[in-house]
């Protein structure tokens, strides 16, 4: 391709979306309510995800050992735990510290009556978990180890976890399928307006004798520079929408804020900003090669 | 002459620049477009085809343009076998045939320079020889001093002319013009036409498919008559035949 070629192309794509503003402003909107959907569902999602990984890191089960155990078997039984996949933490807790915490936590200025620790045999390992969902193999296992006298879990919080992982599952598969299912329809229909519009002017480039390349390249540049627009804008929107909101629950709801673990803009914006990117320049790129392609056989 | 002989015979004579051999175009509904259709066309002549509608002329144009496939027979275009030309080759072909149409199909937000340019820009000249084709073929046309001006400002004769500069500006060597004068008025009728011939001096083949009496008889050009898909008559120096 020739330099001015390529620069003509290039000034054509750019040129296209003045020149066609009704069509270009349906474009973009189209794209960027779906991306702002997206966007929207994801930063809920994303959220919610990481409340429920913390509150699943926060579960853990507690190990306690026949007494007079010696430690030598008590530090084998924790390599043994560690060595599993589902753990992702293993934590020993002493006799001593085990009624300190009691302690501080319970009894306060109430425990100086104590002179021996009544806690003697409570040594154990907190036993954190990467998958709360396998807690209860986790403790047929540490049931079945020899020297391990009790297990002690919370059954129902796993439970619950397990089953929000679930529904969160679900919810995002079914909520990302009508939102595809949107935006397909949305998007197609804006291509058929593309179609008519551009339908005379792409005969006429072929009957001139235009290859398909230099008919499409126009179309191509200015699909994706529509992509780009339509992503950008929900992204901005998105970005002070979410500073507000996360605003406004940490004022208002400051218990809250202390319950649950939100994400940052940033860490939000890491995956939003690529992956809103990358569909609009690739919805962008595909519509105009679909709304082109059906008038090339000319 | 059998089919393979007759092809032959088109491919060694040089001075011929389009051949039908027994054309057949039939659409998926109703009669056949052109039944049979047998035809030579020199290089330098000025041809009209004349014919009611639904005579088939339109289809002929497709054909020659290769915006349709025949169902059987043979096409050659300026050296091109249509019957097995590859897509991918298709544009390089057309851009040895200016084409004018009825209705001008200009770009409408492209002013008259850009609208005759775009035909050089197709075929990848510098912008140094767009600079100086452009301007000197819309002197020809006679729209010189209108060379900014958008199509729905011009008459329907003018943006004609720009539509026939984009047609010449990349020097063709065959020029069909279909119903080039059927939106226009007697006067600017005659001036398009007087310029097609002038086109033809220059040595330009010249296909005007048309419905103006007036101006087939005029003219005393070869004229090929089609009814109803069929060549009924094919005269130098001819005229219009009526259709009863």
């Amino acid at each position: 391709m020739r330099i001015n070629t390529l620069f003509y192309t290039l000034r054509q794509g750019f040129r296209n979306i003045f020149r066609n503003k009704w069509f270009t402003l349906a474009s973009i909107a189209t794209i960027s309510a779906c991306l702002f959907l997206f966007g929207l569902f994801y930063a809920i999602v994303a959220n919610f995800q990481n409340i429920v990984k913390n509150a699943e890191q926060g579960v853990s089960v507690s190990v306690f050992f026949d007494s007079g155990l010696e430690d030598s078997r008590i530090q084998e039984i924790g390599e043994m735990i560690a060595r599993r996949t589902e753990v992702s933490n293993v934590h020993f807790v002493s006799a001593d510290e085990a009624w300190e915490s009691f302690k501080a936590d319970y009894l306060g200025e109430y425990a100086d009556g104590f002179t021996e620790n009544p806690l003697a045999d409570s040594a154990n390992y907190q036993i954190y978990l990467n998958d709360v969902s396998m807690q209860s193999a986790l403790v047929t296992y540490l049931e079945s180890i020899s020297g391990v006298r009790k297990v002690n879990r919370s059954e129902i919080t796993a439970t619950t976890l397990t089953g929000v992982n679930a529904l969160v599952a679900y919810v995002s598969v079914g909520i990302i399928a009508i939102l595809l299912a949107v935006s397909i329809f949305l998007i197609s229909n804006t291509v058929m307006i593309g179609i008519s519009v551009r339908k005379e002017e792409i005969n006429i480039m072929k009957y001139i004798g235009a290859t398909d390349f230099f008919v499409r390249s126009p179309f191509v540049i200015e699909g994706m520079l529509i992509g780009l627009i339509g992503a950008a804008i929900p992204l901005g929107i998105i970005y002070v929408l979410y500073n507000i909101v996360m605003e406004y629950i940490l004022e208002r709801f400051s218990m809250l804020s202390q319950l649950l673990s939100f994400l940052t803009v940033t860490e939000i914006f890491n995956v939003l900003i690529p992956v809103s990117l990358g569909i609009g320049v690739g919805i962008g790129f595909l519509g105009s090669i679909t709304t082109v392609r059906k008038h090339l056989r000319v | 002459m059998s089919a393979r002989g007759r092809r032959r015979r088109a491919s060694s004579d040089s001075n011929e620049i389009i051949t039908l051999t027994d054309v057949c175009k039939a659409y998926s509904t109703g009669a056949p477009a052109l039944k049979d259709v047998n035809l030579r066309i020199n290089k330098g002549e000025f041809v009209f085809i004349v014919g009611d509608s639904g005579s088939g002329k339109s289809t002929l144009i497709k054909l020659l343009l290769r915006e349709l496939t025949i169902t059987s027979g043979y096409i050659n275009v300026m050296g091109y076998d249509l019957t097995k030309i590859k897509h991918r080759k298709i544009p390089k072909f057309r851009r040895n045939i200016g084409i004018v149409f009825q209705d001008f199909r200009l770009l409408k937000d492209r002013n008259v320079y850009e609208n005759v340019a775009f035909a050089q820009r197709i075929i990848q000249k510098s912008n140094k020889e767009i600079k100086k084709n452009v301007p000197s073929i819309l002197a020809i046309v006679g729209l010189a001093g209108k060379y900014k001006a958008k199509p729905k400002q011009l008459s329907g004769g003018e943006q004609q002319r720009v539509a026939l500069a984009r047609a010449l500006v990349n020097k063709p060597t065959v020029l069909l013009a279909d119903e080039p004068t059927g939106n226009l008025d007697p006067k600017n009728s005659w001036e398009i036409m007087k310029l097609l011939e002038q086109i033809n001096e220059n040595g330009t083949t010249v296909l005007v498919v048309t419905h103006n009496r007036e101006i087939v008889n005029a003219m005393q050009k070869r004229v090929i008559t089609l009814k109803r898909g069929v060549i009924v008559s094919d005269e130098e120096k001819g005229g219009y035949i009526d259709e009863d």
